[in-house]
């Protein structure tokens, strides 16, 4: 008979009563393969989606960008391109509802020309997207048309016009559902823009021009030419290309999220492998060793129990990948505000393969761990229970294993996440916790053994005895307990950390309102209207714009040709938005120089510099810098350095000058307040909305509001995607907590018979339990507060203010899970004659 | 006849704590082919050990065993494995099926790890040879503690082994059905001319074979021929 055939049929007879003991394996697998496929499958198809729809994302071929009118050299380069040409003017604005007497920040759309050359604005009704252009006419956000009852025919007004609403706008161009709540967009024609007086110096301007060129004109070449010149004039120019490219990155951080929760599940997963086989071969002991004893040679017996386990774990691969399926399906409805695209629930055949090899090989190496033990099952056991397999030898097979399965994750991560560090630092961080976890628990088993006081009563001394005792498995449960909190209690943190810190920035007594592109001559009426109101001025502060024409001792047009410049671009090319004043403000700190102010003509200029920027500048205390303040060339040096705090809302400001110089030149005022309540922060908004058309009003309640309701969506996502790592969670503890369940057994029944009490077993048990689930969940917290703190302070570079309640219910909920799930194990043994229990757990 | 095992200065120890526990001393014995053997002595003399070595199962400290003419020390697990699956025969106390295999498949294993074609022919006719002709679909938990240890006895004479061990073959059973398993135990041994190394503390059952040897303390301290055989109920 063939031998292969042979051992298959014992596998399949040898499970057949025991593949129930398999489910927990097989779940653990089903979980963690759906997670990963749904996932990956829902990454792809964005992707692929995002490359299909990128030229209607754009709207055009090539698009310049900048914040300030293209300076007329750029211009004329740009005019030279063959085709057709847009222009559009974007800025922020709140906006007047006659209708409902309300205001509305809104993000202001001016257009002219036929943009979008590929796809088109969505309106209800169609014809809307061309008769908006006709008259004092708008196409108006469908989200903000709700929300204030409006209808086609209404009108709205913006700046110092009123426009007539022509139709809903079901989708702007290359915009996500999401900013939408946060400033919802309005369409005017490019005709209009200037009667509503919002274009003001200092106002903040997006100047967006659109080609679309022949199809012979290679778009990404011309690009490549020109890109530096119009760099150093901070236009940003983009192609279809670009806008794919860009796309892609910015979604990188949803593939971050996404895949750590697939790597959380298929970790969890892989530890819900390793237990429930051991916990299968634990019960197959005395099986196997018979058939050693029949004379089956030591790598047959495990070939038995490894077909068995390859078998229903590429069945179970296989569900978990029709899951994965139907899962990544549901995704695009959650996320569907988050999206630029609508996604097709296409089926992805990568990451179906990825599922099928990352499946099979972690199903394969985690449960090989325990299954290569079989090797060492003596058929002495067929005669004695308690005979000793444990050798002094090195196991190198299962040193090669464990070594195969660092290299396998490192390997896997890599691919994930693109870098090899991230990889390795992961996987560097579960050995520590490994590590950690192990140790922790050998040194609770020591000191428990020494420290057990004979007077402690004989149920308490019976429970922390089972955790040291000869084949306890306080290590390999702490181990996994542990691992598994440590995990979802990390993620658990992050979430809350982050929703943390933006509800701070609302709190207590902070700024909650900036108005700006106020005009000198308004200021005095606008406080006393700001005072009519019994608003606080918090600060009032003049903004003179201005550039940066050189530094350290060349202009910047030598350095941008200097190859071994150190200044980072955005610094060097920003339209920098300058303030003056002789004093440190109260979120500033002075950390180098201090601040010399201006006293006569002759006296050099000291500014004041945000460290960021001087580091971003490279330059340091003495450096010049040379400004072009509105066509005036100013020689300054740089006289101290701030470091700037910038979680409230207020305003400010890289470069501070001292009193006595800009106080002549074209500027604007800025003027933050704080309001109590919503309904006078309406009503202020109003007033000022209607007194003084052209200044916009930065509400950051309603902003956090929205933001906040985007988190609350991110928070679902989290949390609906979370549902995987807790069931695999739970699957771990269940497996963990089973393997002790046949340690305990024996003893239990043998207590039972020389008449221990139901009650005494009981307790017994739950102080066990009670301690390991108490050393697992200090542990496991302990790990997550350290790896948390780490990525919030290096990665996310936020405060750890974290909520102790989550430690809390997590400790206390690991504690209550462990006692309820060891009780569940052991309640054959207090509910049933002892003889009973035996037969059934021999059968 | 030729000596089919041969035990020469058989020592066995343990490391028990920081003490050396010895459980065997210098244990020297042959059994010859077709002979019945019963190992005796009082719990803790060693005779399942010493049975264990005997059987290959197990390594000793030092000294020789040597089964079928071929010395075991040198030979590997997979060699040792080899050589029980072919030669050797085993009779537990607690009887020791696979419970996920029924009373049939229980007693093919032995052929079916040798790779034989017709082992079910084979099991079949001993299952109704011990009298489990309607019980060999049966699951080992759906059989009586006497039914399962026939099962036993199907499978340990199935490879037609040179040697079996029977390692208290009716400890676990009640008197009648002790009896009823013994004397199968006996014809099938007659029958297939099978040397049989019974380890028993029950007097009665040692009486059956035709040489004791007893064990106390790790030693051999008699090792006589019966002079009555009493293989009958």
């Amino acid at each position: 008979m063939n031998k292969f055939k042979f051992l298959w049929n014992i596998a399949i007879r040898d499970s057949r009563k025991n593949r129930s003991k398999l489910l927990l394996f097989m779940s653990s697998i089903i979980l963690g393969v759906a997670a990963l496929v749904a996932i990956n499958s829902f990454n792809y198809n964005l992707r692929k989606e995002i490359n299909k729809e990128a030229a209607t994302l754009l709207g055009a071929d090539l698009s310049a960008t900048s914040n300030r009118p293209m300076d007329s050299t750029m211009m004329n380069i740009l005019d030279s391109l063959p085709g057709e040409k847009a222009k559009e003017m974007e800025m922020m604005s709140m906006s007047y509802i006659p209708k409902t007497d309300e205001t509305q920040f809104v993000r202001l759309k001016a257009l002219e020309g036929d943009f979008p050359f590929y796809g088109k604005i969505k309106t209800i009704s169609s014809e809307a997207a061309q008769t908006y252009k006709t008259g004092r006419s708008a196409l108006v956000d469908e989200s903000l048309m709700l929300q204030h009852g409006l209808q086609k025919g209404d009108s709205i007004k913006v700046g110092k016009t009123t426009f007539e609403i022509k139709g809903k706008l079901s989708g702007a161009i290359g915009s996500v559902g999401a900013m939408s709540s946060v400033a919802p967009v309005i369409y005017i024609n490019m005709t209009d823009i200037d009667s509503t007086g919002l274009i003001q110096p200092g106002s903040l301007i997006n100047y967006a021009y659109y080609f679309k060129v022949p199809a012979n004109l290679n778009i990404d070449e011309w690009k490549a030419k020109r890109k530096n010149q119009f760099r150093s004039e901070n236009v940003r120019l983009e192609t279809i290309e670009d806008r794919k490219e860009n796309l892609n990155r910015a979604f990188s951080f949803l593939n971050y999220f996404l895949n750590l929760v697939a790597i959380v599940a298929l970790l969890l997963g892989c530890l819900g492998v390793a237990s429930s086989v051991l916990i299968y071969v634990k019960s197959k002991t005395n099986s196997i060793a018979l058939l050693r004893c029949l004379g089956m040679k030591p790598w047959d017996a495990f070939l038995v129990y490894f077909i068995q386990i390859t078998f229903l774990g590429t069945i179970g691969v296989w569900i978990g990948i029709g899951f994965g399926v139907i899962i990544q399906s549901a995704l695009p409805l959650l996320m569907v505000d988050f999206l630029p695209v609508s996604i097709q629930m296409a089926v992805s055949p990568r990451a179906i393969l990825e599922g099928l090899i990352v499946g099979i090989s972690v199903t394969t190496l985690f449960s090989l761990i325990p299954l290569i033990s079989i090797r060492n099952i003596s058929p002495l056991r067929t005669l004695r229970v308690a005979t000793d397999e444990t050798s002094d030898q090195r196991d190198w097979l299962k040193i090669g294993l464990y070594v195969a399965i660092i290299l396998v994750l490192t390997i896997y991560l890599w691919v994930l996440t693109s870098s090899i560090l991230a990889a390795l630092g992961f996987v560097v961080g579960i050995v520590v916790s490994y590590l950690l976890l192990s140790g922790f628990a050998f040194l609770v088993i020591k000191i428990l053994k020494n420290s057990i006081s004979s007077s402690a009563g004989f149920v308490v001394k019976q429970g922390l005895s089972n955790l040291f005792r000869p084949d306890n498995q306080t290590q390999t449960i702490m181990v996994t307990l542990g691992m598994g909190t440590a995990v979802l209690t990390t993620l658990l943190i992050l979430q809350s950390i982050l929703l943390n810190n933006v509800s701070l920035m609302d709190s207590g007594k902070q700024p909650n309102m900036i108005l700006y592109g106020i005009e000198t001559n308004q200021m005095s009426e606008l406080k006393s209207l700001t005072e009519s109101y019994k608003l606080p001025i918090l600060q009032q502060v003049p903004v003179v714009t201005m550039k940066i024409d050189g530094w350290k001792g060349k202009t910047k047009a030598q350095w941008l040709a200097d190859s071994t410049m150190t200044a980072e671009r955005w610094a060097v090319n920003r339209e920098a938005r300058v303030t003056y004043r002789d004093t440190i403000s109260e979120d500033e700190t002075l950390v180098e120089g201090s601040v010399k102010p201006y006293r006569n003509p002759s006296d050099s200029i000291f500014v004041s510099l945000g460290t960021t920027f001087a580091e971003a500048l490279d330059v340091e205390l003495g450096d010049e810098i040379v400004f072009n303040v509105q066509g005036t060339r100013m020689v300054t040096y740089v006289g101290s350095l701030r470091e700037i705090e910038f979680r409230n809302l207020s305003t400010r400001f890289f470069i501070v000058f001292p009193n006595g110089i800009l106080e002549q030149a074209p500027q604007f005022q800025v003027l933050v307040t704080k309001t109590p309540d919503n309904a006078t922060m309406a009503n202020y908004r109003g007033a000022v909305v209607k007194v003084f058309p052209n200044v916009s009003v930065i509400d950051l309640t309603t902003i956090l509001q929205s933001v906040n309701d985007i988190l609350k969506k991110v928070s679902f996502i989290i949390q609906f995607m979370a549902i995987f790592s807790l069931l695999t969670g739970l699957i771990v503890l269940i497996s963990s907590l089973t393997l002790s369940k046949y340690q305990r057994l024996k003893e239990s029944i043998l207590l039972r018979t020389i008449g221990a009490s139901r009650a005494q077993i009981i307790k017994i048990n739950a102080t066990e339990y009670t301690f390991l689930g108490v050393l697992s969940a200090l542990t496991g917290v302990g790990i997550a507060l350290i790896a948390s703190f780490i990525l919030t302070k290096v990665q996310l570079k936020l405060d750890f203010d974290i909520s102790w309640w989550i430690l809390l219910s997590i400790g206390f909920g690991l504690v209550l899970i462990t006692v309820i799930i060891g009780m569940f194990n052991s309640r054959d043994v207090v509910s049933n004659p002892p003889l009973e229990v035996l037969r059934k757990e021999n059968g | 006849m030729s000596p089919i095992l041969e035990v020469e200065n058989l020592v066995m120890s343990y490391q028990s704590g920081s003490k050396m526990l010895t459980v065997l001393q210098d244990i020297n014995m042959v059994i010859h082919e077709g002979e019945t053997v019963a190992i005796t002595g009082p719990s803790g003399s060693g005779k399942t050990t010493l049975m264990g070595l005997c059987a290959a199962l197990d390594n000793p400290t030092s000294g020789d065993i040597k089964l079928l003419g071929n010395a075991v020390k040198p030979l590997s697990e997979d060699q040792r494995a080899q050589l029980r699956n072919k030669f050797i025969g085993f009779i537990f106390q607690n009887f020791q099926l696979l419970p996920s295999l029924t009373a049939l498949e229980n007693v093919m294993l032995p052929l079916e790890l040798q790779g034989i074609k017709g082992a079910e022919d084979d099991a079949k006719k001993l299952l109704e040879r011990v009298g489990l002709k309607d019980r060999m679909t049966h699951y080992p938990t759906q059989l009586s503690g006497g039914e399962q240890q026939r099962v036993g006895l199907a499978r340990a004479f199935i490879n037609k082994p040179k040697i079996l061990f029977a390692d208290e073959p009716t400890g676990n059973l009640d008197g009648d059905t002790g009896a009823t398993v013994e004397s199968l135990m006996f014809d099938l041994n007659k029958d297939f001319g099978t040397t049989l190394i019974i380890v028993t503390h029950n007097p009665e059952l040692a009486a059956k074979t035709a040489r004791t040897i007893q064990l106390k303390s790790g030693h051999v301290v008699a090792d006589a021929k019966n002079l009555v055989q009493d293989t009958t109920n």
